[in-house]
């Protein structure tokens, strides 16, 4: 079912909260292989100028796709999840993502398409600390496969 | 590991390959921490009746393996400024003991001002490319 060009532009309220632990970067960079200590060690993040550890680069996406769901769940937004692959993906780190940080995540319709029958969905998340830090921006294309 | 120095690198720098094993496993355990629970990287039925040849990788998982090569070059993670990929082909993950084996490649692609560089890879799985686009920048010392 083709996307509704309409819903470009379309933005979600802001998420709750999402509170950055030191034991979820440790277990995301243990599943991903990052061995540096600055993922688990505070004394080694200090070390390197950080006030806490920090999480590897694509970390963001456990909290950008958390989000992202809100349009996935979006009556307006037919997709089959099952179908769904990812197309693209983009990372902007305006500071490393930290221990500590208390992340809001406001997501944004920023593409659709249809190519060869597939339905492609780009969605952007911006995230920021609750108090209006920018830290991360996501861009995420996904592709849902013709029946 | 602490960071390099861009007065080290130039265009063309080459960043050591890394062949990375991926079973499994490691699909199981990167859904649970990344909340990724799409049963097409764990279910064979599933991703067979949506016309897969089988359980794939996480697109995620590779790019994630794929910066792992590039922030132990540079020394510090935190280093990634942007990084961006394109997903050209999915990686099947044979349901054994030694699953899928991904080689990640890197070289300098530009220097661009103020200490930073654009890292382009190339990641393939069985001689073909897993990522259609690849790039990173990275700020060194």
């Amino acid at each position: 079912m083709a996307l509704d060009r309409e819903l470009v532009g379309r933005s979600y309220p802001p998420s709750a909260v999402y509170e950055v632990g030191r034991a979820k970067i440790a277990e995301f960079a243990a599943a991903i292989g990052a061995d540096h200590p600055v993922h688990v060690d505070a004394d080694a993040a200090r070390a390197a100028g950080y006030p806490d550890v920090i999480a590897p680069p694509t970390f963001a996406i456990v909290v950008s796709l958390e989000a992202a769901f809100v349009v996935l769940s979006d009556p307006e937004v037919s997709l089959d999840y099952s179908r769904v692959v990812h197309g693209e993906q983009k990372f902007i780190h305006h500071r490393p993502i930290r221990a500590g940080d208390r992340l809001v995540a406001t997501t944004t319709i920023d593409a659709v398409r249809s190519v060869a029958g597939n339905d492609l969905l780009t969605t952007r998340v911006d995230l920021a600390t609750e108090d209006g830090e920018a830290v991360c921006t996501t861009t995420s294309m996904l592709v849902a496969r013709g029946a | 590991m602490s960071l390099r120095s861009a007065a080290d690198v130039a265009v063309g720098t080459e960043i050591p390959e890394q062949v990375l094993r991926v079973t499994r496993a490691d699909l199981v355990r990167y859904a649970g921490a990344s909340g990724d629970f799409n049963p097409i990287h764990w279910n064979e039925r599933v991703a067979t009746e949506v016309g897969l040849p089988g359980v794939i990788a996480h697109g995620m998982f590779t790019m994630a393996l794929a910066s792992g090569v590039v922030t132990r070059w540079a020394g510090d993670p935190g280093a990634v400024e942007e990084y961006h990929v394109r997903f050209g082909r999915p990686v099947v993950v044979p349901d054994d003991e030694n699953g899928a084996e991904v080689t990640v490649r890197g070289k300098v692609g530009a220097v661009l001002e103020d200490g930073r560089i654009r890292v382009d890879l190339t990641v393939t799985t069985d001689g073909e490319k897993v990522l259609s686009l690849a790039r990173a920048t990275v700020r060194l010392a």
